[in-house]
């Protein structure tokens, strides 16, 4: 059962005029803002697929970086969100990528500051849900639709133990929960849906934890 | 347990004595273990956002693309100046649905019922028999969460998307919808409203998503149009005791085959059908320079 919410159906709330194309565009860049966790100086936006070929028409390019401003679907300051972006001074690049890709509405965000740089693929599933699919080279499939916690890791033996112990200690229980990594022994990651909010105590706890590099949360 | 398909939630509210909205309720709050308050709030608040996208509409707006606008207020004009032949409640409805669409298409704020294409017909349907009926606050929130049990039915066993489904899963779903809950919203039964459902289904079974230009304007307004005014006949035609021979859930399941075998040109690629004829193309031409015209 996909779609459990009345509100799936009903919903969600949106600036026109397409539910994939603009409101499941707005949240990809929305997870993709909440993921980087701040204000990026710069956006680079690959579209592919029907992403690509009707992108102006539907309203999917300042949908994309009215998300990464941190805007939601149903957000009005969408419509002018290439000139809010100016004024923040978030430099943005459209890319109109000729290459095919899985799903028909695809983006590619790559987002970063002076600090570091992020990158993340996402599609538009329909009726306005969207999923993650690759973030940082990982491939995972992260919907959005529950909240979330990414955890960056190094591979190591009580790494993701340690994880879950601190959200058993809370009480948090987990809907679903993926783990992956570049090659045995390096950079691993940690996707954890879970049926609740994550608390920011439990935030800082978890990047306590042995061998955590980075921890963020994404609500819904 | 959630409800699975129409017979299910029809059976449910039959053995409890409720009605198809408080299935609904019930089970989201089951679902989400939000207070019952909370949930009937956020509905509310997309009945607002609803009613003003309708008042929006009726006042008159343009899309970027120039393609769509403006015939809500035509219409409402029309049904001013003279006597119409389909009535001015029907027109009202429809009127009310090409309005939703058309803010929509003008990057407007609606809210998807199920999708942004088809947000017209569920608002055109519960604002237009708003005169008529004179419904409570109360109740035209139940009217959409009636809307939203046949909605998650069909999403979880066909499709909502005109992508994967063509424009019958998108307006034959949200007409669908407008229609059972109208029924309940006119004091019908469960049953009548899940005939109801199944009547105005069946007559949009086939129907193909064939956007000009990729773009959720032409046919899209007109479709909402039309699956609205079959909403209003249908819900007629169940409250006057009229039955569907093949039961809703059969019609919902033939919904889901047609759309797998219907061709990808004509799922919201906008390669075939009303798209690919030469008008189409033109305008798609017109809106994004020779590329998107070709073949």
């Amino acid at each position: 059962m996909k779609f459990r919410s009345v509100f799936d159906v009903i919903g969600p709330v949106m600036i026109g005029p397409s539910s994939s194309h603009t409101a499941g565009a707005a949240r990809i860049g929305k997870m993709a803002r909440e993921l980087f966790g701040r204000k990026p100086d710069w956006a680079k936006i690959h579209l592919y697929g029907s992403f690509a070929k009707t992108y102006q028409g539907h309203g999917t390019d300042v949908a994309l970086i009215g998300g990464i401003l941190g805007f939601d679907t149903y957000d009005e300051r969408i419509r002018d969100a290439r000139a809010l972006a100016k004024d923040e001074n978030v430099d943005i690049e459209i890319i109109e990528e000729d290459g095919s890709s899985e799903h028909p509405n695809t983006a590619r965000i790559e987002l970063g500051d002076q600090e570091s740089t992020f990158e993340l693929v996402g599609i538009s599933i329909g009726g306005g849900k969207a999923e993650i699919t690759e973030l940082n080279g990982f491939e995972l499939r992260l919907s959005g639709s529950s909240p979330a916690i990414l955890v960056m890791h190094n591979d190591r033996f009580g790494a993701i133990a340690s994880v879950t112990n601190v959200l058993a200690e809370y009480k948090i229980n987990i809907g679903h929960m993926e783990v992956s990594r570049r090659e045995a022994g390096e950079e691993a990651m940690m996707v954890i849906e879970t049926d609740e909010k994550i608390p920011n105590d439990v935030m800082d706890q978890l990047d306590d934890c042995d061998h955590i590099l980075q921890v963020v949360t994404i609500s819904e | 347990m959630m409800f699975q398909n129409v017979s299910e939630l029809v059976q449910k509210a039959e053995e409890d004595g409720i009605s198809l909205s408080e299935v609904m309720i019930r089970q989201e709050v089951d679902e989400t273990g939000k207070p019952r308050e909370e949930i009937f709030a956020e509905m509310g608040r997309n009945l607002d956002i609803m009613e003003k996208s309708v008042e929006d509409g009726l006042e008159g707006v343009e899309s970027k693309s120039g393609l769509t606008g403006g015939d809500a207020v035509l219409i409402q004009k029309y049904m001013a100046e003279q006597e119409s032949l389909s009535g001015n409640m029907l027109l009202d409805v429809v009127s009310k649905a090409v309005a939703t669409n058309e803010v929509n298409a003008a990057m407007g704020t609606i809210c998807a019922t199920p999708t942004a294409g088809s947000a017209g017909c569920v608002p055109g349907v519960l604002f237009g028999l708003k005169p008529r009926l004179n419904p409570t606050r109360e109740q035209m929130v139940r009217f959409l969460f009636t809307s939203g049990a046949f909605g998650q039915v069909v999403a979880n066993n066909a499709s909502i998307s005109g992508a994967a489904g063509g424009c019958q899963a998108e307006v034959g779903s949200a007409a669908g919808m407008a229609s059972a809950a109208a029924v309940e919203m006119a004091g019908g039964t469960p049953q009548q409203s899940a005939e109801a459902m199944a009547i105005t289904l069946k007559n949009m079974l086939g129907l193909v998503c064939d956007p000009v230009a990729g773009l959720v304007e032409v046919p899209c307004v007109k479709r909402n149009a039309m699956g609205s005014s079959q909403a209003i006949v249908s819900a007629d035609l169940a409250l006057a005791g009229v039955t569907s021979r093949i039961p809703t859930d059969e019609v919902i399941g033939a919904m889901f085959r047609i759309g797998e075998s219907m061709s990808p040109a004509l799922k919201e690629t906008a390669e075939g059908g009303l798209a690919a004829t030469p008008t189409g193309r033109e305008l798609a031409k017109k809106v994004f320079g020779p590329a998107m015209g070709s073949e």
